[in-house]
This record gives C-alpha cells, structure tokens and sequence, in this order.
C-alpha cells in the first residue's frame, strides 16, 4: 500500500517540484493509512533525514554515479527494482523534464497504470481516478487507473508544499546497479537564470517588444520580482530569444502563479501554454487583442511608456 | 539504418474544444485533423534529412489507429518516407497505444525509433518511453538534435536550465522537439509519390489497457480581466502585491 516518492536534486539542494511531489505522496498516504517513503538516488549534500520535515517516514538512499542520473533505462531500472523489494503500490513524481523519460518505463516494468501530469489528488470515491490536463490546458480529464500499482507525475505548482516537521530515518540500499550505455559527451548550462518549468513567476515577451534589444526590461522586472523570462514562439522563431523560453502550445507549458505578459497577442496557441497560470496580467496597446479575455488584469498601453513605471513602482515596494 | 517515425492525428491547434455524450466523448463535429505537429515537425522532418543524407537508410512510419487516420498517414508520407504501416484500432489508453508500436518495431528490427515530444490532444509526453522499455532499448527524451556517427546516435536534450549531449548505442528511442529540424510543407511531387506509396493495415494485438478515461470537463471561465488605466500603472503593482498575492 505503500508511497514512494522519487526526489530530485541539485547542487545540494532538494527541488522545490520535487518537495510538491513528497507532500502531495505523504497526503495521499495519509488518506489511506499508508506509508510514504522519499527515495534519494545520487549523491548530494542536502541532508536526506530533513525530508522528514515533509511527513516522509523514510527517507531511501542509492548511490549511483551522477551520469547515470540522466540515463533512463538505468533509472527506470532502479527505481522499478525499489519499488518492488519496498512493496509500494503508487510512485510519485514531479512531472519534471527528467522524469517523462523515466516514470512511463518504471510504469511498463510495474505493470502500473501512469496519470501523466497529475493536476490533484486521486479521487478514491470509486477507485482511483486522477485529474489531468488534456487538449493542451484547455481541459481536464479524470482518469481511472485499472492497475494494483500506480505511476503519477505531478504537475509543477500544482500541489502546495507542507512542513509538519519532524526527521526522517535514512536507509541506505544496496541494489545491484544495471549497466549504463549512455556516455554523457557535455553538459551546457545557461547560468545564473530561473528554470522556466519551475517558476512562481514569469515575465514573457512578444513580438510586440519590436526586437531583442528591448529585452532589458522583461529581464529587470524578471530580476526584481524573482521571475523567470519567457517568450512568444514569434519571437523565438526570430531568433530574439533562445528556444528554450518558447512558451504555448509546440514549446513549454507553464502553470505559475504570475504570468506576466507584454506584447503578445495572446493566440490560441500561446494561450495553450499558460492559460493554467493563477494571475494572469496583460500588457498590450491594443485593446481588442485576443489575450485580455484569458487575463485577469490588464493594461492597454504602449509598453514602452507602461514598463519603466511598472518597474519602478516595483522598486519602490522595496 | 532502419528508422520508425510515430505518427499521431491530433486536432488543429484552432479547433475548438468541446465534448458530447455527457462529457465523456471529443466533439468531433467540424474538426480539422493535422498529424501532431511535434511528430511532422521534428521527428518527420528529421528522419527525412537522414534519409537524404545517406540513401540506404529505410523510413517507416506508423500510425494506431483507425481508418479516419489514413489522411494524415498520407500527408506524412507525401513529405518523405518509403512506406507507413498502420495498426487498425480505435485508440485506446497510452500503455496500449505503445504495445502496438513495440510490437511492430520489433517485428520490422529498427536501429531508431522516434517519437514527437508528446500529443497536444493528451499530452502525456509518455508513449516513446513506455516503448522503450518494452523493446528494452534506450530511451532519450526531448531530444533537440540527433545525428548518426559511426553506429551511434549523439544527442542533444534539453535539461532543467540547460542541455546535456548524450551518445547511445543503436538500437535507440527517443521524443523529438523544437530544434531537431525547421519545418516543411509538402511539394506537388511528393504529393503525388504518397498516393502510390505503400500504407500497410495491420490488426492489433492482444494488450491490456492500464488506465480509463472517465470524463471530461472545461476549465471554468475567468472572471473577466479588471482594467487598469494606462496613466496609473502603479495601480497595477498594488493589486498585485495586495490582492492577487503574487509579487
Ligand atoms: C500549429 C501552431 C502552433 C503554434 N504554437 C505556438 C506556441 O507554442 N507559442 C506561441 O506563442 N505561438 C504559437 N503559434 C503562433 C501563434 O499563432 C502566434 O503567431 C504567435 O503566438 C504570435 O506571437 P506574438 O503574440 O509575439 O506576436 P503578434 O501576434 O504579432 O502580437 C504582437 C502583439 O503586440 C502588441 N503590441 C505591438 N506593439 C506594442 C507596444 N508598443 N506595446 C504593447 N503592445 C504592443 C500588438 O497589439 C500585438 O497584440 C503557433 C501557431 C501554429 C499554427
Ligand atoms: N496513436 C498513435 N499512433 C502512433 N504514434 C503515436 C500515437 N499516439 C502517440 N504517438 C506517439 O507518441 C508520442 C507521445 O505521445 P503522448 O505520450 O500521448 O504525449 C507522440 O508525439 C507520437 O509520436
């Protein structure tokens, strides 16, 4: 009956998905008298028994060379083979880009039912039916899950983090490694900005910006409110801003809890991709542009003149 | 090489989103079909540059599903491919879909198996793992660049703030994404080439479906935008911290 929950690191700390995964995992213990284990692969300098504070009972840890973290078959592997010898029945994790490569094949080989990007807890009522996104936000849909075993990824920003307090005893397992095939060649990281997938808060761009040279401002707000910059795909397939900030439909989905847009139309396909976001604020000169009726607070103005005084009265919050 | 591309109908982007049979069923009345465009657009479209690369490469594509399908089949093979096979179901849930895909991909022996990063009608971003695991091959997802060298596939994936550059071993599956190649649209002559190209029917097998879909729902509507005026932007940052909470 158990739960385990595959937690993610990085540089020494635990991500903050992840810890939505374990408290949404120790909730849905909760509710049937279970057990919720963390599970830990890799090494790390966050200390393991502190996931206790989220209501873990346990806390397993398998070391394993940080290459191998990446390559799925080994993983899937793993955490398949822990979820065997510990007798759980639902794994959990956060549906972050690691993990669509891993939780479907640890589904295959438990023989589970998977819910892809689980938006609430498992309705219990009848069975085991979970809510997810389809259609690209524009829906939701319950899914029944058929199987004794289970496999949910969480979607990120959708279960809130809750600390019970307490300390978690670390078990340390020894499980006969698979082999690795897959010889990482390099790791490129654009440093220093928030992850997209992420973020509480993001401040996107569109074609209405006029050109890339008139980015500073999307990044000085994105700077002073901790948020993470985002584009149109107008604006990536023009090469303003890199690929990996398209958001919408054929890019990245985001779900956070400001997203904050300037001088984007908001099309359909835009809206795909963020209309899950809580606060939604459109800036844009047109008043009948399409993204105001998706918003929930809006400017109509010309974002060169609005801009410098947002950020300014941002400052001046202190 | 022998490559195996996924192909998937999906809705158009524009279609609207609507359900019939007391919101168990997609309201299909009006909709237009497109091949998923993660599947045409970067999956296809790369397996075609390798195919133009190097003559000897063989591509197939498939589809499950049922003959509603076969337009999309054809606009797929009318931008490049030498045959497509199609397993003759009505979908059913992921688990399922897969099992179909394994099975011929095992039966046919191919060196790569590509999938689009994931379905805009599901989004369950799940299929190409679930066959790679019933085929026991690698499996790298969110792949943004591939290329063959010497037997072995390198590959570009995007990671959380950055990407990371694999090489495997052939035989391998992996989700293609934005990045691996530009998108294209068909020409008269291969519009002509995939009327006459072969698309195979073949029946499913026997396989478990591990999940159900119940019903669907619509997202409530929101509650209307509150405007603020050009002239008092300050305004704005204030509802924001006061009563939206989120700065
Ligand atoms: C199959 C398919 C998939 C797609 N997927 C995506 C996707 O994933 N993501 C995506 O974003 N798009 C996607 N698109 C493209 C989408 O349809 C739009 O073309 C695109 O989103 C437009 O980008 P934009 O809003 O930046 O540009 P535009 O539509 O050109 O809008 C610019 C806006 O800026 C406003 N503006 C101009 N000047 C100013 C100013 N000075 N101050 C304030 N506002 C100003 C204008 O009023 C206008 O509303 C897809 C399209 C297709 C067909
Ligand atoms: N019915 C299908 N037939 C063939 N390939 C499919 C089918 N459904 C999904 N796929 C492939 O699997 C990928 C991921 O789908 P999904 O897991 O639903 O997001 C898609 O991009 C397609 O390449």
């Amino acid at each position: 009956m158990s739960v385990l929950i595959y937690t993610e690191h990085q540089d020494g700390k635990f991500k903050k998905n992840s810890l939505e995964a374990i408290s949404y995992g120790v909730t849905l213990a909760n509710q049937s008298g279970a057990a919720a284990f963390a599970l830990v692969v890799g090494n790390t300098t966050a200390s393991l028994s502190d996931l206790g504070k989220y209501g873990v009972n346990k806390v397993f840890h398998v070391a394993a060379d940080h290459a191998h973290l990446s390559d799925t078959k080994f993983m899937s592997a793993l955490i398949a083979q822990v979820a065997t010898e510990q007798n759980i029945t639902t794994t959990v994790f956060s549906n972050t880009l690691s993990a669509k490569g891993i939780a479907p094949r640890v589904a295959v080989r438990l023989k589970a039912g998977m819910i892809a990007g689980a938006v609430a807890l498992p309705d219990l009522s009848n069975g085991f039916a979970v809510k997810k996104n389809v259609f690209s936000g524009k829906a939701v849909t319950d899914i029944k899950v058929l199987t004794t075993n289970k496999v949910i990824t969480l979607n990120a920003n959708a279960f809130e983090i809750k600390e019970t307090g307490g300390s978690a005893e670390v078990v340390n397992l020894n499980i006969s490694l698979p082999s690795s095939t897959i010889t990482i060649k390099a790791v490129n990281k654009t440093a220093g900005e928030i992850p997209l997938a992420e973020a509480e808060r993001v401040i996107s761009g569109g074609r209405g910006l006029k050109g890339p040279e008139n980015w500073g401002m999307i990044e000085e707000l994105a700077k002073l409110t901790g948020a993470a910059t985002a584009c149109s795909r107008a604006v990536a397939d023009a090469h303003w801003r890199p690929h990996h900030e398209h958001v919408g439909q054929t890019g990245l989905a985001v779900s956070p809890n400001l997203y904050f847009a300037v001088g984007i139309s908001g099309a359909i396909q835009h809206l795909a991709g963020v209309n899950r976001s809580k606060t939604i604020v459109v800036i844009n000169k047109d008043p009948e542009a399409p993204f105001f009726k998706a918003a929930d607070y809006g400017i109509v103005g010309d974002a060169f003149e609005v801009m410098p005084k947002i950020i300014q009265a941002v400052k001046d919050l202190g | 090489m022998k490559i195996l591309v996924c192909i998937s109908r999906t809705p158009d982007t524009t279609a609207k989103i609507a359900f019939t049979d007391n919101n168990t069923k997609f309201a299909t009345d009006g909709v237009q079909w497109i091949i998923n465009p993660y599947d045409e657009w970067y999956a296809l479209v790369r397996a075609i540059e390798l195919k133009e690369k190097d003559a000897s490469v063989t591509l197939h594509l498939i589809n499950v599903g049922n003959a509603d399908t076969e337009p999309i089949i054809r606009k797929a093979l009318a931008l490049g491919g030498d045959e497509a096979i199609r397993v003759n179901t009505d979908i059913q849930d992921p688990f399922f879909i897969a099992s179909q895909i394994a099975h011929v991909a095992k039966e046919g022996g191919y060196d790569l198996i590509m999938t689009g990063k994931e379905t805009i009608d599901h989004n369950g971003s799940s299929i190409g793992a679930m066959v790679a695991e019933l085929l026991d091959t690698n499996y790298i997802s969110l792949a943004t660049k591939l290329d063959i060298e010497s037997g072995k596939a390198l590959v570009s994936r995007e990671i959380e703030g950055g990407e990371e550059i694999a090489e495997s071993p052939l035989p391998l599956t992996l989700s293609c994404q934005k990045g691996m190649a530009e998108a294209r649209i068909p020409n008269m002559r291969g519009i002509m080439a995939a009327r006459t190209k072969p698309l195979k029917v073949v029946e499913p097998v026997q396989s478990d479906c591990y999940t159900e879909t119940i019903n669907f729902l619509l997202p409530p509507p929101k509650a209307g935008v509150k405007l603020i005026p050009a002239d008092n932007p300050e305004l704005l940052v204030k509802l924001l911290r006061e009563e939206a909470k989120v700065i």
